[in-house]
């Protein structure tokens, strides 16, 4: 087992608000990693240390290291462009821009100079709506803009733009909270085919989600990783007693 | 008694009616739970007694002096006056002024005469104002006081009186600007009725000083003017401002530690304070003769110490500011989920700001730089202290250049009778430079409320 991504002792503030607590955590490519907890516990803190997006946040600061491929992301020769280009992310919104779908999905290959042509470009724009499972609705308006899809619509366009940049890690937050159950069930099904290829994270509220999707759990509460380890094991055995009220429904 | 005076006088009952109708109110108790509380009683008296007879005030204050040379005109000592012209005006002046107490000898015997029918019109028209103010303030009072019971609204109509007196408010400005368009459409139509609209715009001499009686128009084709105008405000001022103002936002919104920001955006909003008048010497006396020097260097023999390039370059910094909030201001208004997506793709700062942030905010940026323009366009203290008074259609930079609100203020200073061409060709001009900046504005407001619409 490679591990992708590990997360050691660390901690997260907003201001004087701390976000994260002392959380150590692996993400590998073997399996999906799942991210569960109440609301407001630390889930999307998280997701947003791993390609460092909190440096931009006013006030925030991370105690603790990161590493991908063993190398530490907070080091000076570290390049933030490009460990944002190797662990992509889906944010919790849908944040299309306001362009056409095609240059959404384009957007990235185009700024990193991965397609050479327009052929090629056309390609990756396919595969990656593909595999999203949205080409099929919006093969025929791909000059429309990006903005007047539909809430789930534009889910999947974030998540095929993501895609299209060919990351070695993917960090979904909550990537199925404005989608149908037939959507839903696609990008379940595109996760599954991801595994393996890349290192997975989601974020998730849906318990059955997290068990049909995930290999690992984490279960946070408060800013804490309160339990960590196979699926399975948690679902059917959790150790804590706040990790079984949760995934049994008492609160959350 | 004096228009000050009355007014104290009018608010002293105002307060009196406010003081009594809440008193009234207390008695009965107010109106019911949640009726009008007994102050409203007191604003609905004091309110009635000051509106009426304020605006009858107001009213008279403007029409009572024509009203009383109207009555002194009437006495039969006004019949030696000569019919029109200067003498008239200044021998009604004079008798006014001696009436007043403001001047005292008198030149003519006429106007000694007729300073003595001023002073007892005035007396008279004194009293009726007086009386007529005070009586409507205690009419108006009393009838107010006289619906102060406890069933009353007092509350609503408080409302109603306070929603007509913002109204009032906001019709003063539109009627004011209604107003100098009337004038300057009378003005201008004077103008026209003595040189074609199509002589006036499209003639390229501009040369007020040898105005041909037989044929003012040949002398007055403003298209030399317009043409220095956008070249200045439009062509050179931009090309400083647009370029400064915007990397100037974009680095202040994307780059900045914030500590930067906090020096570099007052010494910016500093520069915005800067009276156009100190811009004016600084582009005169500082600008304008290095710019000379560097269009001679440059081999340009014509290099004018009054050169296009001077105002503009000064004008184009004084726009820095503005261009630089509004754009700053359509920066911030685009998601910062927008940035955060193109961020997470692995985007430089740099390229989120050219492919996301900058068409985002384009149209908005748009509108600012044609505000900008037509705030550039209609400015003056600059180009009167450092542009020329002399109109040449060119598009040398270094070469003199002159501006429509230049000309406007040289033919409006100095002796000048007021219905020749000269003088009312500044009218004209000032309708067609409003004419201008108006659809400027116009455009400029439609870019940005589409743009708003986009993202609400
Ligand atoms: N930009 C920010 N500034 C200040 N505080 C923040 C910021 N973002 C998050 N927080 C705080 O950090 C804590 C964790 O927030 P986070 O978004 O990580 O929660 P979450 O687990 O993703 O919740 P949810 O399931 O509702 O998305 C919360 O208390 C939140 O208020
Ligand atoms: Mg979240």
């Amino acid at each position: 087992m490679t591990v992708k991504m590990s997360a050691r002792h660390v901690s997260a503030y907003y201001g004087d608000l701390r976000a994260l607590d002392d959380v150590s955590i692996d993400i590998d490519t073997q399996h999906v990693t799942a991210l569960i907890g109440p609301s407001g516990c630390g889930k999307s803190t998280l997701l947003r240390l791993l390609n460092r997006m909190n440096d931009a946040v006013p006030g925030a600061r991370v105690e603790g290291s990161i590493e991908l491929d063993g190398q530490d992301i907070h080091a000076r020769d570290m390049d933030v462009v490009e460990l944002r280009a190797r662990v992509g992310m889906v944010f919790q919104k849908p944040n299309p821009f306001p362009k056409s779908i095609y240059d959404n999905v384009a957007y990235g290959p185009r700024i990193h100079g991965l397609a050479r042509g327009r052929g090629e470009l056309d390609a990756v724009v396919e595969t990656s709506l593909r595999r999203a499972g949205l080409w099929d609705e919006v093969k025929d308006r791909l000059d429309d803009r990006g903005t007047a899809l539909s809430g789930g619509q534009q889910q999947r366009l974030c998540i095929a733009r993501a895609l299209a940049v060919d990351p070695e890690v993917i960090l979904m937050d909550e990537p199925c909270s404005a989608l149908d159950p037939i959507a839903t069930a696609r990008i379940e099904e595109l996760i599954g085919a991801l595994r393996g290829r890349y290192a997975i994270a989601i974020v998730t509220h849906n318990m059955q989600q997290a068990a049909r999707v995930s290999q690992r759990t984490a279960f946070f509460y408060a800013g804490r990783l309160v339990e960590y380890g196979d699926t399975s094991d948690i679902f059917t055995n959790p150790r804590a007693t706040s990790t079984k009220d949760y995934i049994t429904g008492r609160y959350g | 008694m004096k228009g000050s005076t009355l007014v104290i006088l009018v608010v002293g009952l105002a307060v009196l009616f406010w003081q009594v109708a809440r008193a009234r109110a207390y008695q009965f108790g107010g109106s019911g739970k949640f009726g009008s509380l007994p102050a409203q009683h007191g604003w609905f008296a004091a309110l009635w007694v000051l509106l009426p007879s304020l605006a009858f005030l107001a009213a008279w204050q403007i029409n009572a002096p024509g009203m009383v040379t109207d009555a002194v005109l009437r006495d039969p000592a006004a019949a030696a006056l000569p019919p029109t012209g200067l003498t008239r005006a200044s021998l009604l002046a004079e008798a006014r002024a001696l009436a007043n107490g403001t001047a005292t000898g008198a030149f003519h015997g006429l106007a000694r005469d007729l300073a003595r029918r001023y002073a007892t019109v005035q007396v008279r028209f004194n009293w009726i104002a007086t009386a007529a103010t005070l009586g409507l303030a205690l009419s108006a009072g009393f009838a107010a006081l006289a619906k102060v019971h406890s069933g009353f609204r007092a509350r609503s109509q408080v409302e109603r009186l306070v929603t007509l007196l913002l109204l009032g408010a906001s019709l003063v400005a539109i009627l004011t600007t209604a107003g100098i368009l009337a004038s300057l459409f009378w003005e201008s139509g004077r103008f026209f009725s003595l040189v074609s609209p199509g002589q006036f715009l499209l003639g390229t001499h501009w040369s007020p000083q040898s105005i041909d009686p037989a044929a003012p128009g040949d002398s007055l084709g403003s298209l030399p003017l317009f043409w220095g105008t956008f070249f200045i405000g439009a062509g050179i001022a931009m090309a400083v401002a647009v370029p400064l103002g915007l990397l100037s936002a974009i680095y202040l919104s994307q780059y900045a530690a914030s500590t930067t920001r906090r020096v570099l955006k007052p010494a910016l909003e500093v520069l915005a304070g800067v009276p156009t008048v100190v811009y004016g010497y600084f582009a005169a006396l500082t600008v304008a003769p290095a710019v000379r020097h560097l269009g001679m260097a440059l081999g340009y023999a014509d290099a004018s110490g009054e050169s296009a390039l001077a105002a503009g370059l000064v004008m184009g910094i004084m726009i820095v500011p503005f261009i630089s909030s509004v754009s700053d201001d359509s920066l911030a208004a685009v998601p910062s989920a927008m940035r955060e997506a193109s961020l997470a793709l692995g985007a430089t700062p740099a390229e989120t700001v050219r492919h996301v942030l900058l068409p985002a905010a384009l149209p908005g940026i748009a509108g600012g730089i044609m505000l900008a323009v037509s705030r550039a366009i209609g400015e003056t203290m600059i180009v009167v202290m450092a542009a020329s008074g002399v109109a040449t259609l060119t598009a040398n930079p270094f070469a003199s250049t002159s501006t429509v609100t230049r000309q406007i203020v040289d033919l409006l200073t100095g002796e000048q009778t007021f219905d020749s061409p000269k003088t009312l060709a500044a009218f004209a001009l000032g309708l067609a430079l409003f004419g201008v900046t108006l659809c400027l504005n116009l455009a400029a407001l439609g870019l940005v409320r589409r743009y708003r619409e986009r993202y609400d």
